[in-house]
């Protein structure tokens, strides 16, 4: 039988990988993906929860984290393009200051 | 009900290994297809969640739009293959490292106290409370009861579209060529 705790312990390990990527990674489109793979384990949560509840909150919620996702991917590569124009690298250590 | 725990079993090991192979690519577009991957397996464990409609914009969205995102601008930049670390041991990266690895070992050891709880109270009953598949029901609480919220995300979308116009624009104020 498939239980809530099965979920949430799944969706503990994914944040985890998406943390760990995000400290191991030396590549700014990597971590971005890092971070993608942190909300999603998010998002298992909360529809996880939201059936647990019996309450559609959590995939309306999920909804919500997914627009709030692709905006941050809109920004964030967005800022990987000027980063790569300027330094022609993606690697993040290469970017120490804070100006061009 | 064990076909149900097989499934699930079946697309957590898709979405962990995935995933893993996500973070273990150096080059970012094996890590984006990987990543596809990882959501389709996701996609699957919503739909064992009673969750038909996150299933579908799971795939639509995320596999399909945002990861197209990510692409494009991969073989846009044509980044090359990350290089391997290569920085001088000083002793302040020693200390540094030790103190991680001992910060992360308490946190797993948190961790494994919270699960052998959980798993001692024998939580966690998958009641059935009401149907939440319904995408009736999704669209009459999102556009009722959320529908400031709803509204509040055009706003953030708009922000996005002239940050990334703004961002990704030439210094010379041209659109580029």
């Amino acid at each position: 039988m498939v239980t809530l705790n099965h979920y949430l312990v799944l969706a503990a390990i994914l944040f985890a990988i998406g943390t760990g990527g995000v400290f191991l990674r030396r590549n700014v489109i990597t971590i971005l993906l890092a971070i993608e793979i942190m909300m999603n384990a998010v998002n298992l949560t909360f529809v996880a929860y939201g059936r647990h509840l019996g309450a559609v909150d959590g995939q309306i919620i999920m909804f919500f984290v997914m627009t709030v996702a692709a905006a941050e991917a809109a920004v964030g590569l967005a800022i990987a393009i000027a980063m790569f124009r300027h330094r022609d690298t993606l690697d993040p250590d290469a970017f120490r200051t804070l100006r061009w | 009900m064990s076909g149900d725990l097989a499934l699930f079993y079946l697309f957590a090991a898709l979405a962990v290994g995935a995933s893993l192979l996500v973070i273990g690519q150096r080059h970012p577009i094996y890590s984006v297809l990987l990543l596809i991957a990882s959501f389709g397996a996701l996609a699957g464990l919503y739909v064992l969640l009673d969750a038909p409609f996150a299933a579908a914009i799971q795939i639509v969205v995320y596999a399909g739009a945002i990861m197209v995102l990510f692409l494009f601008v991969v073989m846009l930049l044509n980044v090359p293959r990350e290089e391997p670390v290569d920085r001088e041991q000083t002793p302040e990266l020693h200390r540094a490292r030790w103190f991680g690895a001992a910060l992360a070992g308490v946190l797993l050891v948190e961790l494994g106290w919270v699960l052998a709880r959980a798993a001692a109270a024998g939580t966690g009953t998958p009641a059935r409370v009401g149907d939440v598949s319904s995408v009736r029901l999704i669209g009459r609480v999102l556009f009722r009861e959320y529908a400031f919220a709803f509204e509040l995300t055009s706003v953030l979308i708009v922000v996005a579209m002239i940050g990334a116009v703004l961002l990704a624009r030439r210094a010379d104020g041209s659109a580029g060529e």
